[in-house]
């Protein structure tokens, strides 16, 4: 008994917690005009004319494509500074080390808002608007102090005797750190990896603000769905949709690390 | 190959771990560092391995010094008291390690890594993941890692102190064979002074960051210079009389009496104090010249196949080694026997006066 009444609960739960995604596919399945001319719980006339113009017109298409670039320079970025950061963090110390640690997160603690202006002023004046780096290299301000510490947590459960028998053993420091350390920390570089790009992906106001054209991310493009004549329901759904589903990739691609990450409480 | 180390200090932060260690050690020897946990056993290793720089004092090897040189450029192995080896390689890739990273040929690091698994019989285990193996076979293979190189330093630190009674025995006779064989210099860490027995060599005894004694171990074991050298080499604890030596006798607590004899009979009258390891305890009369102490039972703790008796004299706690299972009643008096030719003899300062001869202890060793 008290099992059924678990399963209706999480069956309601889903429901609740499903419903504005399903609410977005159902209406871009649908044409802007059936959309404003009547209530559907489902897509009766099924079209997938939205998507079809998102894939066919560069304007649109390229917007995932800029997003994508920068979101990938951002995570590479991120880790290749924030793996030795971590690594100095955990390994050794120094003066200030753990003043440096907090310090590091508080830079989470200003809203990219604040940001925006001075990285465009900067940008402008050194000929970066408009490139996919300037993005990458903004989104590093708020990804590199997560990527340090989360990094930090995960090279901590590993002991430091392994790096000294490596030593022992002759291995040079870049030798160990790529045969022998990464290894020992893939979750920890998977689960890193994951946020640095959920944040990049999602993160809209620095990435419109310091692009124009040649650089626009799609979700700044999802805007020219308003128009004198009205806004596009369908196709903001339909580009909606295709926005999710490179996060969820990511996500089924490193959910067993996460639940890792999680269990670590760094995350 | 010789090492040195000279004068060597070690502080961390304010406290010292090390107080100016003179130690010399030479090529083909086999060394026990003696000492209780946190003596500064693991401090003086890691300073010889070149893992830490000494405060001061310089570090030479074959009368180069040696001091701030990385420990990469070294010739050294190490075990660690944890089962240490790379999680994400196999046993073989593990013990093969070093002579990977020296660049020995292919077929080369295959026949040692064989040789090597064999003589600490992980044969078997090659293919396996460390975390795939036992507790034991894994510290075999960091020892067969430590084996491969040809190391001139080979250091351990309480190689055996993580595992279980039987695979101790069984390593530590093993261990014993193996360092026999090398021309390294062999340091070995350990709390038991039955370990440091059984590997035998020279021995230095440590304590509080300071070296206590060095010498041959069965000498030290026989003459603990000091009643804390004689602490730190016996396990159970050596058992301490206050006494006096006065007209021809002795006198200790406040009942025991015996004629002065044996190895004391050239001793002055004073105050003094007498130590004896509780494996010459008996609680049966061996020989008509034993010493009777009353005493009353505490706790017995069964060991293997020997047992502790922990017994209350006048305040003091005693403990009687007796072979074989011994089943004794909580709270029981008792009659503890003891030889007079047994006992370590200090004076008020605590430095060894007189020690008894190895015929009277060894015939009881056996």
């Amino acid at each position: 008994m008290k099992g059924k009444k678990k399963t209706i609960g999480l069956v309601i739960y889903f429901i609740l917690l499903m419903m504005p995604i399903y609410w977005m596919l159902s209406m871009s399945l649908r044409s802007n005009a059936d959309i404003l001319a009547s209530f559907a719980l489902y897509p009766k006339g099924l079209t997938f004319m939205n998507y079809m113009r998102i894939f066919t017109d560069s304007t649109w298409y390229m917007g995932y494509v800029n997003s994508m670039i920068y979101v990938a320079m951002n995570t590479v970025i991120s880790l290749s500074v924030a793996l030795p950061a971590a690594y100095a963090f955990s390994r050794y110390s120094f003066v200030g080390d753990k003043q440096m640690f907090f310090w590091l997160l508080t830079n989470r603690m200003a809203p990219a808002a604040v940001f925006a202006l001075p990285f465009f002023q900067l940008y402008s004046t050194i000929g970066l608007l408009d490139t996919h780096i300037a993005v990458a290299l903004a989104h590093c301000l708020f990804n590199v102090p997560l990527s340090v510490w989360i990094l930090e947590g995960f090279m901590s459960g590993v002991p430091r005797e392994i790096d000294e028998t490596a030593f022992i053993d002759g291995y040079s420091f870049p030798r160990f750190f790529v045969t022998i350390f990464l290894p020992l920390i893939r979750s920890g570089v998977g689960v890193t990896a994951f946020f640095c790009f959920m944040f990049s992906w999602v993160e809209l106001l620095l990435a419109r603000t310091l692009t124009v054209t040649d650089a626009k991310p799609i979700s700044a493009i999802m805007t020219r769905t308003i128009s004198a004549t009205g806004l596009d329901f369908g196709l903001l759904a339909a580009a909606g949709i295709l926005t999710i589903v490179p996060g969820a990739l990511v996500i089924w691609f490193v959910r067993n690390h996460m639940a890792k990450g999680f269990a670590m409480g760094r995350v | 190959m010789s090492l040195v180390l000279e004068n060597i200090t070690k502080k961390v932060g304010r406290e010292t771990h090390l107080y100016n260690i003179n130690l010399e050690f030479e090529t083909g020897s086999r060394n026990v560092l003696l000492g209780h946990t946190l003596a500064g056993k693991t401090s003086l290793l890691r300073l010889m391995a070149g893992l830490d720089r000494p405060t001061s004092g310089r570090v030479l090897v074959s009368g180069e010094d040696v001091t701030g040189k990385s420990v990469r450029k070294r010739s050294v192995a190490m075990v660690y008291q944890q089962f240490i080896n790379y999680p994400s390689l196999t046993v073989y890739k593990n013990i093969a390690s070093p002579l990977k990273i020296a660049r020995v040929k292919k077929g080369e690091i295959d026949r040692r890594v064989r040789r090597t698994a064999e003589m600490l019989h992980i044969e078997e285990m090659l293919d396996r993941l460390p975390a795939e193996l036992s507790g034991g076979q894994q510290q075999r293979v960091a020892i067969a890692r430590a084996l491969i190189g040809d190391a001139e330093l080979l250091l351990l630190d309480e190689p055996l102190v993580n595992l279980d009674y039987k695979l101790r025995e069984e390593l530590r006779v093993e261990l014993h064979d193996i360092f026999e064989e090398r021309k390294a210099i062999v340091v070995y860490t350990t709390t038991e002074p039955t370990e440091a027995l059984m590997l035998g060599g020279n021995i230095a005894v440590i304590d509080e960051g300071r070296v206590l004694q060095t010498g041959l171990t069965p000498e030290v074991y026989h003459n603990p210079a000091t009643t804390k050298v004689a602490e730190v080499c016996s396990d159970p604890p050596i058992n301490f009389l206050k006494g006096t030596i006065k007209g021809g006798a002795v006198r200790m607590g406040w009942n025991i009496e015996m004629p002065l004899e044996h190895h004391m009979k050239s001793l002055m009258d004073g105050d003094y104090m007498f130590g004896v390891r509780s494996n010459h305890l008996s609680l049966s009369r061996n020989d008509k010249e034993d010493v009777e102490i009353p005493a009353k039972v505490e706790l017995a703790e069964i060991n293997g196949s020997e047992t502790f008796i922990h017994a209350d004299y006048d305040g003091l706690r005693l403990v009687v080694q007796e072979n074989g299972v011994r089943l004794v009643r909580i709270g029981a008096e008792i009659t503890i026997y003891v030889s007079p030719s047994s006992f370590f003899v200090y004076d008020e300062a605590g430095a060894l006066v007189a020690s008894p001869s190895r015929e009277a202890v060894e015939g009881k060793l056996t």
